[in-house]
């Protein structure tokens, strides 16, 4: 390779396309566009929801409706137009299946491209996967195995037909509709979503995966995620998004509730590739997610994400310390370019005593995009040895992105111990330099840097989504060096 | 607006009115005034006032134009300092307290003379960095100020000795606006005291002081606030930097019910530096809230903040500092610290360290930390012999000292050690 | 091998390279000395091809101008510099860096990736030829290293990377006499026949451990002497000033 000048890096930009940017052509079955009363009671009934659901779905959407879209996060986009979405976009119902055989081969074809090989994955690594696509659970794998060890592990409409207590008792008790404009819409509309309970003292053999898909055009994408640790149990859950490259905006109003109750511990990874737009900031999926985890006596959250798509995201998955001795954990990478915008952190709310908290955030900016830390850290009044420490971290690669950090630490009690540190500065040329003169050309040496930058959080990750994760940040970082 | 918000605001604005007999005809009253008209009186709704609630400002009343009887002010001095007096009490001048002897290249007077008698320089200069139009105890201080200092200090001229300036109370219950000017031209220096002290009763004190430092230009500037335990305050200095100026605010709050600052600094030119440093003892009921904005629009450029609290009984301390760095600003060195020590159980420390960044190649960084006393570190020093309370005074001036061995004057940094040790003895 | 003619190098307008000369054939080992401030640490930069500094004149390797090249391309060529303050890069393991530099070197020559076995293997030779400690090639590049565990660090990869032509600036400074001793002995051991060392110091007590064949005296931007290994030890007895002030009076 000659020297490598912008100008060659925008060329081989153009033919390099967002790798999940294709559509899937599967008959879908649509709602009309549009929202009200009657869509919410029309998705219920597709949906055979009992009548408590549709009444909570109401209660909602008549709150959302005095509800204002939040204004105060450092992004800036035209507002969403909330009549012109379909709310509901199902892939046409089949019989039930039995075996792989029985799937549609557009589906099969789709996971393919996804790099979800239902039969290999059943074969090789041990994660059972979930598959959402426009907001329908399309397929579960390993129900079985599960199933043998008591553990739920599926749809959320069919935990709702075939386990109401569960998701009656919990659901909304993290998150209520109540809590936000978009919580508010997501419990009004959500079609589907995932639900996992891992039974008393039971460790969950195997990473447990939901694998978003959006696929139709002007949909909305509002799933529901309810995870309940039982006490005493363990789950690593594993979450990963893509959609197709289209010029609109799509909306991503998503709602994650995870309780932990005593001695439990749930590890929560996500790796967000949602279609960041193009070039230009043409398309692309708002993300504008709640994640939110209750912590009981001992129990522990543990959040990682590592966030390379969507256009504008809007996301702080926080932990509620309640019980004592409970810790809550945030490892975040979030990488922007072009003109994405993110405004995201965490919240860790400590109620109990001797509660923990860890928060390490990385940031890189890269082109015109605009990258926020947001964070809230309270220790409340009787909260008694409440430990925080949070490393917020930016990094800079040219000079037309922005670098944000927006700290909130509330104390109120005096036996807590609560450090921030951030720190902001450009990609060392020093060190790129230094690659370079061992062989290593400034492309490389980049990727290198920046996964040397987020490791600490990358090793949060289960093996298999480390090494995905790795290979988005460096995609999702191409054509930002000048 | 509801009519009742309404109302309340005409009532308070009204404690102002009988004392604005001044004529301003200037251009930033006029701005200010069309302002109020929307203005409301700040919530904890605005992300600005996000920790602090101003009920206790705007829903007392105060008594109209106070009489006074000071003779003495001895005990407001700093001793040895050796300063120009400029004496204020209840918002009026006291000519007879005041020492200015008028020394060259150095223009001290009441900002109402200044008005009078440096018209284009007070035109070119009043209001014109004041937060008026946007925020609501500004545009009160730009329409109904009554009196404050202006300053002008010549180019090339370092000043022979620092300004003081006592801002003093005596009244059951006043408010006033102190308004003050200071334009320092290039390469010129000068060292400002600022104190607020009460002599009986309380007050509401919001005071806007704009700040000129120009090419090369040296301030050092000091804020001490030291009212009674029942007085309230807002505070806003707003300062412009030029090329290779440095300017220094060092704020040291020791008393008063509510105490508000707001720094804006814009840094104007290549080569500056700027350094906030701040300190808050609070105890009882106090509230402390320090707001920050230095924002960074050329390149090379240094700023540095550290702001520190002890925070004792029931007290509050919020610090919200943020940092610009626009995209103009490379090779920014920018750092903002903030440490917290809580001494009790009811005491509450609100940080908010903000960093918005939009030019790469800089070094910012900011760090928080909110804790109490090392208990291990007085464990050790009563293995050595030292008593449980001079351990916890050794310890808490060890934490403040980080702010006071940033303080130039000897005098000054006495005064404040020896204020400091009282509290906790 | 190397061939350096009339090098110009200046940085934010100041001259500090002003018509530099020099030949290296293989085999040989050159040392260049000089006071501060002479330029040593620029040409080492200049000749790994730094951006900072414009630069005119002719760099040759063996025949082939490499003057416009980009540093890796550079390295991919042959050229090795031993930097005089290594570079620490967090989270980057000295494995993982090393492996992406082979075979980005390898990719260059149109070679296939270096098999992990064979990789292994290599690594755990040259580890041992200089003296490196295991838990130093698993730990981030040159994070928290100690001076002289940076310098070895520093000839650990020359010895991976096989480069034509070494560059060890003031490899020598912060070493210990026994740490100095290990870094000239992996030196020494990986001199051969085909590639040349060009070895930049201040002192002359690192040329008793490397035996330079040509010494050459930097000053101003230019060599100002040249001769042989006697020249060092006539300069670390008599200082620069004999040099430079016939120099000064022209």
């Amino acid at each position: 390779m000659g020297k490598y000048t912008e100008e060659q890096l925008e060329k081989e930009l153009e033919t390099q396309e967002y790798k999940y940017g294709f559509v899937t052509d599967i008959e879908t079955e649509k709602a009309p566009i549009g929202l009200s009363e009657d869509i919410i009671r029309l998705i219920s009934a597709k949906k055979n929801e009992p009548n408590w659901l549709l009444e909570y779905r109401l209660k909602a959407y008549k709150a959302w409706l005095t509800m204002e879209e939040p204004e105060w996060a450092h992004v800036n986009y035209p507002k969403v137009d909330f009549q012109d979405i379909y709310y509901y976009a199902a892939p046409k119902p089949k019989k039930q299946l039995d075996s792989l055989d029985e799937v549609d081969s557009e589906l099969l074809e789709m996971y393919e491209k996804l790099g979800i090989s239902i039969d290999e994955q059943k074969k090789l690594s041990n994660v059972a996967v979930d598959i959402v696509m426009d907001s329908v659970s399309v397929k579960t794998t390993f129900q079985d195995t599960l199933a043998k060890l008591g553990i739920i592990f599926g749809s959320f409409s069919d935990a709702v037909q075939n386990h109401p207590e569960l998701v009656k008792k919990y659901m909304g008790t993290i998150v209520p509709y109540t809590d936000n404009y978009y919580a508010a819409l997501n419990a009004a509309v959500f079609t589907d979503g995932s639900f996992c309970y891992i039974p008393k003292g039971v460790r969950c053999p195997m990473e447990l995966s939901t694998y978003f898909r959006i696929n139709e055009a002007q949909t909305g994408q509002f799933e529901r995620t309810l995870v309940v640790a039982d006490q005493g149990s363990y789950v690593s859950y594993l979450e990963g998004c893509t959609a197709p490259m289209r010029d609109e905006n799509q909306l991503h109003a998503a709602v994650v509730e995870l309780v932990a109750l005593d001695d439990a511990e749930i590890k929560y990874s996500t790796v967000q590739n949602w279609y960041p737009g193009d070039k230009e900031g043409k398309g692309g999926i708002y993300n504008f997610v709640t994640k939110r985890g209750l912590c009981e006596k001992n129990a522990k959250i543990s959040w990682t994400q590592v966030e390379t798509g969507s256009s504008v995201t809007w996301k702080y998955p926080s932990c509620i310390l309640k019980g004592d001795n409970s810790v809550g954990e945030f490892y975040s990478v979030a990488v922007t370019n072009n003109l994405q915008q993110a405004d995201t952190g965490t919240k860790m709310l400590h109620l109990g005593k001797n509660t923990k908290s860890t928060i390490i955030s990385k940031g890189v900016s890269a082109g015109n995009s605009q990258n926020s830390y947001r964070g809230l850290v309270k220790i409340n009044k009787n909260a008694i040895n409440a430990r925080n420490f949070s490393q917020c971290d930016s990094l800079l690669m040219g000079n037309k992105c922005g670098a944000h950090t927006f700290p909130y630490i509330e104390v109120d009690n005096k036996s807590a111990k609560v450090e921030h540190e951030a720190t902001t500065s450009k990609i060392g040329e020093d060190q790129i330099f230094y690659c370079n003169q061992r062989g290593i050309d400034t492309e490389s040496a980049i990727k290198l840097i920046v996964n040397g930058y987020a490791k600490d959080v990358l090793n949060q990750l289960p093996m298999e989504f480390a090494v995905e994760a790795q290979k988005l940040l460096a995609i999702s970082l191409e054509g930002s060096v000048g | 607006m509801s009519v009742v918000l309404e109302d309340k605001k005409q009532a308070f604005l009204a404690n102002f009115v009988a004392k604005s007999a001044d004529k301003d005809s200037s251009i930033a009253k006029q701005e200010a005034l069309k302002a109020l008209e929307n203005l409301e009186f700040p919530t904890t709704r605005d992300e600005y006032w996000k920790y602090t609630r101003v009920g206790k400002i705007t829903n007392a009343n105060y008594s109209q134009s106070p009489s006074f009887n000071v003779s003495d002010i001895s005990r407001y001095l700093v001793e040895g300092l050796g300063a120009y007096l400029v004496v204020f009490v209840n918002g009026f001048f006291s000519e007879e307290l005041s020492e200015i002897s008028q020394a060259k290249g150095i223009t001290i007077c009441p900002i109402a003379k200044a008005r009078k008698e440096h018209v284009d320089e007070f035109d070119q200069h009043f209001g014109r960095l004041s937060k008026h139009e946007s925020q609501f105890f500004s545009a009160v201080n730009t329409v109904y100020n009554t009196n404050g200092v202006y300053l002008n200090i010549e180019k090339n001229s370092v000043v022979d000795k620092p300004i003081h300036m006592i801002n003093l109370t005596d009244a059951a219950n006043a408010a006033y606006n102190p308004r003050n000017l200071f334009i320092v031209e290039e390469n010129a220096e000068v060292t400002i005291i600022n104190s607020y002290e009460t002599i009986s009763g309380s007050s509401f004190t919001n005071s806007t002081t704009e700040i000129y430092v120009n090419e090369g230009a040296t301030v050092d500037s000091y804020i001490l606030q030291n009212q009674s335990e029942t007085s309230k305050q807002v505070n806003e200095i707003d300062v412009v930097q030029k090329a290779n100026s440095i300017y220094t605010a060092n704020t040291v709050t020791l008393n008063g019910e509510l105490v508000r600052n707001n720094y804006n600094i814009e840094v104007k030119g290549q080569g500056c530096k700027t350094n906030l440093y701040g300190l808050c003892l609070t105890s009882g009921n106090q509230h402390i809230d320090n707001h920050t904005i230095i924002d960074h629009i050329e390149p090379n450029c240094e700023s540095n903040e550290v702001y520190i609290g002890v925070l004792d009984d029931s007290s509050t301390a919020v610090f919200n500092g943020k940092v610009f760095v626009r995209s103009e600003a490379q090779k920014t060195n920018a750092y903002q610290q903030n440490k917290n020590m809580l001494l009790t159980d009811d005491a509450s420390a609100y940080s908010k360290p903000e960093l918005e960044i939009y030019a790469d190649d800089v070094k910012c960084s900011h760090g928080s930390t909110t804790g109490q006393v090392d208990e291990e570190a007085i464990f050790y020093l009563r293995t050595r012999g030292v008593s449980e309370l001079n351990a916890r005074k050794m310890m808490i001036r060890a934490f403040a000292n980080e702010i006071l061995e940033n303080i130039k004057i000897d005098a000054l940094r006495a005064v404040l050690e020896s204020k400091i040790d009282e509290r906790f003895s | 091998m190397l061939s350096i003619k009339n090098l110009h190098a200046s940085v934010d307008g100041t001259e500090i390279l002003k018509g530099l000369n020099l030949e290296v054939n293989a085999g040989e080992v050159h040392a260049i000395m000089g006071p501060n401030g002479s330029g040593k640490s620029t040409l080492a930069s200049v000749l790994a091809g730094k951006e900072d500094y414009e630069v005119l004149g002719e760099i040759t390797l063996n025949g082939k101008d490499i003057s416009d090249l980009a540093p890796e391309e550079r390295a991919a060529e042959g050229v090795f510099l031993a930097f005089q303050y290594p570079v620490e890069i967090p989270g980057v393991s000295n494995v993982n860096f090393l492996k992406t530099a082979v075979n980005d070197i390898r990719a260059f020559k149109g070679l296939p990736p270096m098999l992990a076995k064979d990789f292994l293997k290599l690594l755990k030779e040259k580890r041992a030829l200089v003296e490196l400690d295991k838990k130093l090639t698993n730990r981030s590049v040159n994070e928290g290293f100690s001076g002289g565990e940076k310098k070895r660090n520093e000839i650990f990869q020359m010895a991976m990377l096989k480069p034509k032509l070494a560059i060890l600036d003031e490899t020598d400074s912060g070493l210990d006499i026994d740490a100095l001793r290990i870094v000239a002995n992996g030196v020494n051991k990986l001199k051969s026949a085909d590639n040349a060392t060009i070895v930049i110091t201040h002192y002359q007590r690192l040329l008793d451990y490397i035996i330079p064949d040509f010494v050459h005296v930097l000053y101003d931007g230019k060599i100002i002497k040249s001769g042989t290994k006697e020249l060092a030890l006539e300069l670390e007895e008599k200082g620069y000033d004999w040099l430079i002030k016939p120099e000064m009076a022209q």
